[in-house]
């Protein structure tokens, strides 16, 4: 197979195409929802830790719970249609397949939403073990129980897509490594510079994900038998791992898939080229390990973890920053620089994106110390630093792509006042919110505690503000999908 | 230490919007040569990422050494070490004294009876000083030498149930 053979892009019929786009338009809409709706309840859990909202401590738990997989979740899914949309252009997916897991994932959805809702389980996304079992007379077991299996029923919806995923992967390029541009980095083919880069993002998605995956649904199914017959006492340092392997890794990949639209609409709105090469190469590489490799940074305080372990995940915690600050984040602003860019909203968003996973690296790099984690571990600061990434990096990328495919970002004229408004609003809000967070983890002020004391509340309130405009910003983005996306035309 | 922290985060995060805004306002015009931008910028990104490697290496071996968390294999004489045994429980801690002295370092050996919960010691301003795990089947044992007396707090930092909130308890250091 010739080099320039690989890199042309595949044939549909109009109708796949049609489909496809269809299907697409409902991960995003339907994954942009879900993150409005996570905004309000972050927004209802600032409001109440500032004394602004009275709820009561069991619906709090419940909302940060639901809070907590409802944004696990759409980034997931939101990240999973960016990533297809490009992916299938280049080898031959499924939209069967496709369809499969976005009904699938419905269905672990209505399961969860049971749970926490009509079950009132608030064991925290993380179910970590034995917590589920041991709610003091909270929740059922019963509840506990289609929480895990909602989660368990998401895993193998994506399991399914992922093997279609490898199935034509596989088919295109013959192998992972072929696919990942190994036998280009290690010299056994010519670079080619117009190797797909969603093909290797997509890649390095899939085998970090079928890990995570995998490892989620047997600390689902332990916890699972738990419930049922307490007399199975799994070691709960051994769930601790399996969790935060699992948690690290799905979320983490859903910026490596989500970057795709980076990788593919900044050359498109620069008129310049993002070649593929063998740094790019090598990143990626690294980053398949990284990712799976960097997890036990959750567990720096448990101390009988062995300090090899946790020495590693120091060590790949600041190497995974390199990456973004040498190879996507620095292309980007090459990209960029003198470019004649038009700021179109899409571009913006997009650009913003890069800085929010550069800057973002920074909180999340120091905290991955070991010294530095033992007076920050597990206060604000962490969700700081996740809402820097997922407010300012991943959203900007799923958003920025959402006006790409509503056309705006070829279009000539000037971005509406509207977009505008809604753009600053949400920069504002989201930068804010995610430095207050830093700001009251500097101050050692705690994470999940449904009511703060009286020394933290102006943090909350703070926050609170910041959030109000986050979840204006958002609003107007969702009326613009809501409006633009479902007629339009995919732009070619 | 977390101001130093917190110092390093402002002027890492400033400097990030440095560069953006700079290609921002640089963005207009037009230089149709790309590949001289790329080459130019090119070999800066190899100085960039020598710089950063050069940079994790000397955190890494400052950092690590001596490793911050306490031996575990380690028996504290009780010489030496104030003992102090923890236990958290759905929603309250038992402590064991709940009076240390300061100047002296305190072996806490902490553990839980019924889910994870985080062991975190709080001083009079509310700022966190030391913390650790308490898990269920584990006891972690976290060294800490008080250099002043006063009244400190124990706060659950490890979601463990509806009242985690509450799980406060009090520590006197004499």
């Amino acid at each position: 197979m010739s080099t320039t053979e690989v890199s042309s892009k595949i044939e549909y019929s109009d109708s796949e195409d049609r489909n496809a786009l269809i299907a697409v338009k409902s991960h995003l809409i339907a994954g942009l929802l879900v993150f409005l709706l996570m905004m309000l309840a972050g927004l209802a859990m600032r409001a109440a830790q500032g004394t602004w909202l009275e709820i009561g401590a069991d619906l709090f738990y419940q909302i940060m719970t639901v809070h907590g997989v409802g944004v696990v979740g759409a980034a997931m899914i939101t990240s999973t249609g960016v990533q297809w949309y490009f992916l299938r252009q280049y080898v031959k997916l499924s939209n069967g397949v496709f369809w499969t897991n976005f009904f699938i994932f419905l269905t672990g959805v209505v399961l969860i939403l049971g749970s926490i809702f009509v079950g009132k389980y608030g064991g925290a996304w993380t179910f970590l073990f034995p917590l589920p079992a041991i709610s003091m007379g909270a929740w059922s077991t019963g509840a506990a129980a289609v929480f895990q299996l909602g989660l368990l029923v998401i895993g193998v919806g994506f399991l399914i897509l992922y093997l279609d995923f490898g199935r034509a992967i596989l088919a295109r390029y013959g192998s992972l490594s072929r696919a990942l541009g190994l036998t280009q980095l290690f010299g056994k083919e010519p670079v080619d510079y117009k190797h797909p880069a969603a093909v290797v993002a997509s890649t390095m998605v899939l085998i970090v994900n079928f890990m995570g995956i995998a490892a989620g649904a047997v600390v689902l199914v332990m916890g699972l038998i738990n419930l049922f017959y307490p007399e199975f006492k799994p070691d709960a340092l051994l769930m601790k791992n399996l969790i935060y392997f699992f948690g690290h890794v799905v979320i983490n990949a859903t910026m490596y898939a989500s970057v795709i639209a980076v990788y593919e609409l900044l050359p498109r709105y620069t008129g310049r080229p993002w070649k593929t090469n063998k740094p790019f190469y090598a990143a990626w590489f690294a980053i398949v390990f990284m990712v799976m490799g960097v997890y036990p940074h959750h567990l720096l305080m448990d101390f009988p973890m062995p300090a090899w372990g946790l020495i590693v995940a120091q060590v790949l915690s600041f190497g995974s920053g390199i990456p973004v600050l040498v190879v996507t984040g620095y292309g980007a602003l090459m990209i960029v620089y003198r470019s004649g860019i038009k700021w179109s909203t899409s571009a913006k968003l997009l650009f913003l994106s890069m800085f929010g996973w550069a800057a973002g690296v920074i909180p999340a790099i120091l905290d991955a110390m070991v010294t530095v984690n033992r007076t920050f571990h597990n206060t604000l600061w962490v969700p700081g630093h996740f809402h820097f990434y997922l407010l300012l990096g991943l959203l900007p990328m799923l958003i920025g792509f959402a006006y790409f495919l509503a056309g705006e970002g070829d279009s000539k004229e000037r971005p509406k006042a509207v977009d505008s408004f809604g753009f600053y609003a949400y920069l504002i809000g989201a930068f804010m919110t995610s430095m207050v967070f830093l700001a009251s983890g500097a101050n050692s002020i705690p994470r999940r505690w449904a009511a703060h004391l009286p020394e933290w509340i102006g943090f909350a309130q703070a926050g609170t503000i910041a959030a109000s405009l986050v979840v204006l910003g958002m609003l107007l983005f969702i009326m613009r999908a809501l409006i633009s996306l479902p007629g339009a035309n995919n732009p070619r | 230490m977390i101001s130093t922290v917190y110092a390093i985060t402002l002027v890492g995060i400033g400097l990030v919007i440095a560069v953006f805004y700079f290609v921002i306002i640089n963005s207009k015009k037009t230089e149709a040569d790309y590949q001289s931008i790329t080459k130019k910028w090119y070999s800066v990104r190899s100085k960039w990422f020598i710089f950063l490697l050069a940079l994790g290496t000397i955190i890494t071996f400052a950092s690590l050494n001596p490793f911050p968390i306490p031996d575990q294999h380690k028996e504290y004489s009780s010489n030496d070490y104030q003992v102090v045994a923890v236990n958290g429980h759905q929603w309250y801690w038992t402590m064991t004294p709940a009076t240390v002295k300061s100047g002296q370092p305190v072996e806490f050996q902490v553990s839980a009876a019924d889910v994870n919960h985080g062991f975190g010691i709080y001083d009079e301003n509310l700022i966190l000083v030391a913390q650790t795990q308490a898990m269920p089947g584990y006891t972690n044992k976290l060294i800490h030498t008080f250099d002043k007396p006063g009244k400190f707090k124990i706060l659950c930092l490890e979601y463990c149930g509806l009242a985690h909130h509450a799980m406060i308890t009090e520590l006197t250091v004499e």
